[in-house]
């Protein structure tokens, strides 16, 4: 379980608040407007921001842990990969950092590539892919690195609507073979019903506590309303 | 958003603090060495004139090379013509022309016997004399007419395309595009590129030494050389050495006050569409255009077929000198790249890196020769500064070198930790893996222009090294110098091209290497 125990980030004018509990083994969508706090909210729990309170995983406070060392996976919107380093040397960070890959290591990084649709890619350069096909790079690095928590900030939202749908699938299946907890950031609400159990409201600096995702869209809030325009 | 700097290793902040410090003692230690050497009780009256000559010739260099720059930037920036890149990058070669080259080609044209002279002659003129005042400013306005134009140009293009739209729908005339344009830019930019200018020319020396001359044409520098190499007064030349830092430091506080120095190079994209196709504009920009390019081709050209005809004439100690020069070269360029990489982590990643970037860059305002005097005055107890002009002439060229490449590094760096700061910290990349695969192959051009242009300088610098070298050392800029006294004109020629092909060399072998893999 991945708790937010009272977190409040503070930047200048804006701030955030967050108390809640998130499920393990399932993804939950965080929705919201721009400029509500949706992508802080992740960037606290990545370890990239200060902020008071305590985010807790299975018990363990992630106070004062580095990035690299807290057990997420985490994929951006872009600049998810090195664009001078080749697709293979992208996903093998995930098994090394040093990139002193054994040649099982190397068969990991083949597998994964072919898991995400990506067979025989791994000698192309970032620049040669299509937008997509560079998101299947960092899924299959996520892949392998094996973390527990995975946080996606809007990582599909420059795709069209069919490729954006074929990618959440496949994450979602992905997720599921790890049995990995799930954040995703995203502002559309087909997103969050594709392959959401349930969703964290962020608006004007609050994120609501998770709510199933029927209950959320079926009996919508005041702000839902006016965030949804209905 | 307010993202936390990770550091990126643990090894950042000592290899910087082991950088700054001695940053710190290569300027401290020497201005300490003449606050104890120089006399008390004010400036002896055999200085004023140097004084007076060194801020006349300076701000005259730099009023005239900005005054000049205004129509060239403007013509620049507002005609698309073929050979307009060409053009540009022929602005960018002065600065990497040896000094002591320049002053060559330039009297090649405008010296007595050059060809502006012959000209002249055919119309019962001349010749010109372009020793004293006017050859200095001559050379100055050379070197620093590009720099001003390069500088303008960029607060041009920084108006945005749009508002020339908007201008030319209004259809406004001349003078209001002036107020609404060229008066906000010039506003923006001309301050810093008057002051750098100023401080650039207060410490040529190798300018003054050639062309200057007589107790009329001295500046503070070539008094200083006179007192340490003619007199071995070392009281009046840590006198003289501070006085040349007060006035450096109180033009850099100038130059930091209003805002951004000089960029050193930077890409300067196409021109903005121009709609004013009335003629009379036309005819003047080609005008300015044609006069530039001549002003800064001709000596170039110059160098080149008098450096052709010298070939045949090279002295017997060319080689050595190459290899003197190469050596010093190499050395200092290693050390300012250590120092200004170690340097820029540590001011990316610490809260306090401004200020240090600020330390830094007072490197800028003392001038070679006070660094220079002071060893001078500190190893002189000790041992023969003579006998170390080359390890002097490397650190002090490398502390030269060392404010360029930080200025070109540091934006480098933050953009690297901008773009993939949080993904490396995310997947735990630290350390020398970090520098090796991210760091390095994302700032390679940075890092080769950067050491390029350190390399470069080095080879050609013609400063400190007069202060200390024995007879018998030479480097290529020294052994054209002394060849250029002898009236040895055909072998310093030659001389000069050698050169001029090795700073050149140097500078396209380093910034090709750092291309050599794109990102």
């Amino acid at each position: 379980m991945l708790v937010f125990e009272n977190i409040e980030v503070v930047q200048g004018s804006f701030r955030l608040a967050a108390d809640m509990h998130i499920k393990p083994d399932q993804t939950t969508a965080i929705l919201g407007p721009s400029g509500g706090g949706k992508s802080t909210l992740l960037t606290a729990v990545a370890g990239f921001v200060e902020h008071s309170g305590d985010i807790r995983w299975d018990g363990q406070s992630l106070k004062g842990v580095a990035p690299a060392e807290r057990p997420i996976s985490m994929l951006f919107q872009e600049h998810n990969l090195f664009p001078h380093l080749s697709v293979s040397q992208n996903v093998g960070l995930g098994v090394r950092a040093d990139l002193k890959l054994s040649p099982a290591d190397k068969a990991k990084v083949e597998a994964a590539l072919s898991r995400v649709g990506l067979a025989g890619k791994g000698a192309a350069m970032p620049r040669a892919l299509s937008g997509g096909q560079r998101q299947r790079v960092a899924l299959a690095r996520a892949l392998l690195r094996q973390k527990p928590i995975w946080l996606l900030d809007e990582p599909f939202a420059a795709l069209g609507p069919g490729l954006r749908l074929e990618m959440l699938e496949l994450v979602e299946d992905m997720r599921a073979e790890q049995a990995a907890t799930l954040l995703l950031v995203t502002h559309a609400p087909e997103d969050a019903k594709q392959i959401a159990a349930e969703v964290v409201f962020v608006v004007a600096g609050q994120a609501h506590a998770p709510e199933q995702i029927a209950a959320f869209f079926d009996q919508p809030s005041e702000a839902l309303r006016a965030y949804l325009g209905k | 958003m307010g993202a936390r700097v990770e550091p990126v290793s643990r090894l950042t902040k000592p290899l910087g603090i082991a950088a700054l410090i001695v940053v710190a003692v290569l300027v401290l230690a020497p201005v300490g060495a003449l606050l104890l050497r120089a006399e008390a009780g004010g400036v002896s009256a055999a200085v004023w004139p140097a004084i007076r000559f060194t801020l006349l010739q300076a701000s005259l260099s730099a009023l005239i090379s900005v005054a000049l720059a205004v129509p060239l930037a403007k013509a620049l920036a507002r005609r698309a013509f073929f050979g307009r890149g060409l053009m540009i990058s022929l602005l960018g070669a002065p600065f990497l022309l040896p000094s002591i080259v320049a002053v060559l080609g330039l009297l090649a044209i405008w010296g007595r016997s050059g060809g502006v002279s012959d000209i002249l002659a055919l119309v019962g003129l001349g010749p010109l004399d372009i020793y004293g005042l006017n050859g200095v400013l001559l050379a100055h306005v050379f070197f620093n007419l590009p720099l001003a134009t390069r500088m303008l140009l960029q607060g041009w293009q920084a108006v945005p395309s749009e508002h020339f739209r908007l201008a030319a729908q209004l259809d406004l005339a001349p003078r209001a595009r002036f107020a609404l344009f060229d008066i906000p830019v010039l506003r923006g930019a001309a301050p810093s590129a008057l002051l750098v200018i100023f401080m650039l020319c207060m410490s040529s020396f190798a300018v003054v030494l050639a062309l200057g001359g007589g107790p009329k044409a001295s500046t503070i520098e070539l008094a200083i050389y006179q007192a340490l190499r003619f007199e071995f007064d070392l009281a009046s030349a840590a006198q003289l050495a501070m006085v040349q830092l007060v006035f450096g430091l109180a033009a850099a506080a100038l130059a930091f006050h209003f805002g951004k120095a000089a960029q050193f190079g930077g890409g300067l994209g196409a021109p903005f569409q121009n709609w004013d196709k009335r003629k009379g504009p036309k005819l003047l920009d080609g005008a300015v255009l044609v006069l530039a390019a001549l002003f800064v081709a001709l000596p170039l050209l110059a160098i080149l077929a008098k450096g052709l005809v010298g070939l045949a004439a090279l002295p017997s100690g060319l080689w050595g000198a190459f290899v003197v020069s190469f050596g010093v070269a190499m050395a200092s360029t290693l050390l300012a790249l250590g120092l200004s990489l170690a340097l820029a982590q540590l001011i990316e990643t610490s809260k306090r890196g401004g200020a240090i970037e600020l330390f830094a860059l007072l490197l800028l305002a003392t001038s070679p020769f006070v660094i220079g005097t002071g060893l001078f005055i500190i190893i002189n107890p000790f041992a023969s500064p003579f006998a170390l002009a080359l390890p002097i002439t490397a650190l002090i060229n490398a502390a030269l070198a060392l404010p360029i490449m930080l200025r070109i590094l540091r934006p480098a760096l933050s953009r690297v930790q901008q773009d993939y700061g949080r993904l490396a910290a995310g997947l735990g990349l630290s350390g020398w893996a970090r520098f090796r695969l991210l760091t390095f192959p994302q700032i390679r051009p940075e890092l080769g222009f950067a050491t390029g242009l350190a390399a470069a300088l080095s080879m050609g610098d013609l400063g400190v090294i007069t202060l200390f070298a024995p007879p018998d050392v030479e480097t290529l800029p020294l052994l054209m110098y002394r060849l250029m006294g002898s009236y040895q004109m055909e072998a310093a020629a030659g001389v000069a091209l050698v050169l001029v092909a090795s700073s050149f060399g140097l500078f396209y072998l380093f910034d090709k290497g750092g291309r050599g893999a794109g990102v």
